[in-house]
């Protein structure tokens, strides 16, 4: 073992790319021997493409590695392991059916005469938990015990005697405070044993609880690294969040009427126990509401709230001055409120289905099954929303999943434009597009303003969330902290709100 | 190849040839065609149809007579599959009903009283299933075995544990006679088709069907109520089956809870994945379904008079199923013609 301090791995020059994304763009990174690293960054940043490079599950297109001082070719997860590198995912991958022991020792069972031997099996499953000082009946079934038990099993499995670096992917997501602090206690163990810890997480106290130092990556690039203590969070949040402006778009100015107008829909201390804090907002015809926070600070939780796709227990919805509940999505629909959820794949879009059907949906489902549109008239909507929106494709009779995701993003929207809506909640829309996509669907968005829809926007742009935006909301931990209007909606302050200034 | 002297013919062949191929409709009607040139060949009399003392007659009657209860299971299972569930209960509500039926038979009630709570019954087994598959949230295939076992002793029960018969004209009627010289539960048949097809595609139905098959978590964002769309689908199932229940009992005059109906479920889901359906759900085709349908009674139909011992229907079904679905897998078909292709030029 090398001594504390000094560098475990090194990456030097690091890029990659995939199809059509440069993941990751000349990174440099440092893992010292007995340290706990924090790597943050927004989605997309390239934390885990950094990560499969180091634990040999991607192949890296140019740079060096170095494992002690010794440069390396790791050519596969199995290679890593072999060279002390381990990692645990955030999904447990464990087999909860099973017991502890033969999850501990799936693919090397110790055998005597040819057979298993689960008395020396359960041994070496004791051994293993014993280094985290953990002391547990191995023969029950992994699932009989808690998350943070099994996270532990997990890390158990990771570890082994010789074991040099231990890459924990967000291994704190599901875990309560109690468990932090016992996987932390194990953790800072496990660094006073010389082990290097790359710590992935997007929860910013646990950051500055655990970890020695911090690396920020942003858009495939290494942004900065510094000891904790040297990096307040306002300049954490700044590094995570604050690509510089290579776009820079004239905001239009509000006008005062509308900032002063009546809401169409105004939200009343509207919230959900251990989901969303109450909050209270404001939509107005002819305005855009943009939401800001970090990862998991709810933005996402807000969207469904308001369109009723996740119920509220707390608070009440005014539209149009009435109070109202909004139970479902289909209740929302028929208020004319539409809703282009983030996860454009799993909640947006129907694959198999045309384009067509994909745009008529939203305004079929409103004049329920027995007002079919004809198939013309169906037709007539889908192709002048393909030439109002510039959708790409070559007839409206192509299943919608072959198209590009500029394009799907699109289908979307025309589907809540060709049903008439005068709300539209969009999050985030600009995901997974492409950089001239994104200009269009950000031109849209403001234009779609102009004609007097009420738009609300999340997005993790911080860019983006200027540009479009009359006012923003600003999110932190799953409660609103704050809301910024007019002339002081820039990134400046809506870092400054983020961060609790 | 007659083709080769002559350059310019070959490439838009090759293309109609392509677009045919890859058009859904084209396996499933080609091997039917296949099916039925064969039996052309093997017994030459196959395509004549004649008229018998008021009726049609011939082979290719005889096929669509005896696919008749399948093809009716297939289509409320080809809409269910399109919802991205399964409906293994169809031979156990094909039991019931027929149990049902008797059952108020005996009661001396009207014939069309009797058919109209006939088919309640089947539609309720329907709603049943929708109801343990959309509400309680359990998987189709669970859910609908439920009622698939508990089904047969339900009808049992209905019946007392006998075989029970009667007589009713109407019944023979609607099951067994004809009108207009034909099978009358052919027109039975088609005049379900119509009204399932009026249904689903002259209304939002079937879209909104296919929108909680493809992606029921964007349907429900888009505002369709996907719960209960899947409960209406399961409730057509039913009523599918409730009306190949009718013509199955009044076929043998009396509810035989142990067989009517057995093992419908597995010819239906062939013939609706013959018919392209996917078990993923997304889409579902009507019209081929019952192609499907004719595919399998087709070749039962031909091993019998070809003079092959039944026994070799099972595995001559097999084969020939096997065969369809992979001519249906684009990239097998690819790989097969795309190495032909590379062969020849």
């Amino acid at each position: 073992m090398t001594e504390a301090g000094a560098p475990r791995i090194e990456l030097l020059g690091i890029s990659k790319s995939f199809p059509g994304v440069r993941a990751l763009e000349n990174v440099d990174f440092r893992l010292n021997a007995g340290e706990v690293h924090a790597l943050l960054g927004e989605n997309g940043a390239g934390k885990s493409t950094l990560i499969k490079i180091m634990t040999g599950a991607v192949r890296r297109d140019t740079g060096a590695m170095l494992l002690d001082g010794e440069p390396v070719e790791v050519a596969s997860p199995a290679e890593a392991h072999a060279l002390g590198i381990s990692t645990v995912y955030q999904e447990v991958n464990l087999i909860p059916t099973l017991s502890v022991t033969k999850n501990l020792t799936l693919e090397r069972q110790p055998r005597r005469y040819g057979l298993i031997s689960w008395r020396q099996a359960n041994e070496r499953a004791r051994e293993r938990l014993k280094r985290l000082r953990l002391d547990i009946d191995v023969e029950r079934p992994l699932a009989s015990y808690s998350i943070a038990i099994q996270q532990l099993v997990a890390i158990a499995r990771a570890l082994e005697e010789d074991t040099r670096v231990l890459v924990l992917d967000e291994p704190t997501a599901s875990l309560d405070a109690r468990e932090v602090e016992l996987l932390f206690a194990i953790l800072r163990d496990l660094k006073a044993r010389g082990i290097a810890i790359v710590f992935i997480t997007h929860f910013i106290d646990q950051v500055y609880q655990i970890a020695d130092r911090i690396s920020v990556l942003r858009n495939g690039r290494l942004v900065g690294t510094a000891p904790t203590a040297e990096l307040p969070r306002l300049k954490l949040i700044s590094l995570m969040l604050g690509r510089e402006l290579e776009h820079v778009e004239e905001r239009p100015a509000i006008s005062a009427a509308v900032a002063h107008g009546e809401p169409i829909l105004a939200a009343e201390g509207l919230g959900r126990r251990r989901y969303m804090g109450n909050f209270d907002l404001q939509l107005r015809a002819g305005e855009v509401v943009g939401l800001a926070g970090l990862l998991g600070s709810g933005r996402t939780e807000t969207c469904k709230l308001i369109f009723g796709a996740v119920r509220s227990d707390a608070g009440q919805v005014r539209f149009e001055g009435r109070p109202i509940a909004i139970r479902s999505p289909r209740q929302a629909v028929r208020l004319d409120i539409g809703f282009c959820p983030e996860d454009r794949k799993a909640e947006g879009l129907i694959p198999e289905l045309t384009v067509r059907e994909n745009i008529v949906l939203a305004l079929q489902a409103k004049r329920g099954w027995l007002g079919r549109l004809p198939h013309d008239e169906q037709e007539r909507v889908a192709q002048q929303m393909i030439k109002t929106l510039g959708i790409a494709t070559p007839d409206a009779d192509r299943p919608v999943g072959q198209l590009s995701g500029g394009n799907q993003q699109k289908v979307i929207l025309a589907r809540w434009l060709a049903s008439k809506s005068r709300i539209l909640i969009l999050d985030e829309p600009t995901r997974g597009i492409d950089v001239g996509a994104h200009a269009e669907i950000v031109a849209l968005i403001r234009h779609l303003c102009g004609e007097g829809l009420a738009l609300l926007v999340a997005s993790s742009e911080l860019d983006e969330i200027v540009t479009v935006s009359d006012r923003v909301e600003v999110l932190r931990d799953r409660r609103k902290v704050g809301e910024i209007v007019g002339a002081d909606v820039t990134r400046e302050n809506i870092i400054r709100t983020i961060a609790g200034g | 190849m007659d083709h080769a002297d002559n350059p310019q013919t070959i490439a838009p062949i090759k293309s109609l040839f392509g677009d045919l191929t890859s058009r859904s409709w084209f396996w499933p009607m080609f091997a039917l065609a296949l099916i039925f040139m064969v039996d052309g060949v093997v017994s030459p009399g196959f395509f004549s149809i004649r008229i018998l003392q008021g009726r049609l007659y011939g082979s290719l009657i005889d096929v669509l007579y005896r696919g008749t209860p399948t093809a009716l299971v297939a289509l409320g299972m080809a809409v269910v599959i399109g919802t991205k569930g399964i409906d293994l209960s169809v031979g156990a509500v094909v039991a019931i009903v027929g149990a049902v039926m008797t059952n108020l038979i005996h009661r001396d009630m009207s014939p069309p009283l009797v058919l109209a709570l006939t088919l309640g019954a089947g539609m309720l087994c329907g709603i049943w299933n929708g109801f343990l598959v959309a509400i309680l949230d359990i998987q189709p295939i669970i859910a609908t075995l439920i009622l698939m076992v508990a089904g047969r002793g339900i009808a049992l029960l209905i019946d007392e544990g006998l075989i029970v018969t009667f007589r009713s004209d109407f019944f023979s009627a609607i099951s067994t006679g004809e009108f207009l010289t034909v099978p009358s539960r052919i027109l039975v048949a088609a005049g379900t088709f119509l009204a399932l097809w009026l249904v689903l595609r002259r209304t939002a139905l079937g879209l909104f069907i296919e929108s909680v098959g493809g992606n029921s978590a964007a349907a429900d964002l888009a505002g369709i109520n996907a719960k209960l769309v899947k409960v209406g689908a399961y409730a057509l199932s039913g009523l599918c089956s409730g009306v190949a229940g009718v013509l199955i009992c009044a076929d043998i005059r009396g509810s035989d809870s142990n067989n009517a109906g057995l093992f419908i479920e597995l010819d239906a889901i062939l013939a609706v994945v013959i018919g392209g359906g996917s078990l993923a759900g997304g889409r579902f085709y009507l019209g081929l379904t019952i192609i499907g349908v004719l595919v399998i009674q087709g070749l039962t139909t031909s091993i019998l008079v070809s003079g092959l011992p039944p026994q070799y229907n099972m595995v001559v079904k097999g084969v020939v199923v096997l065969i369809v679905l992979l001519l249906q897998s684009r990239r097998l078909r690819e790989s097969i013609f795309g190495a032909f292709r590379r062969k020849t030029s």
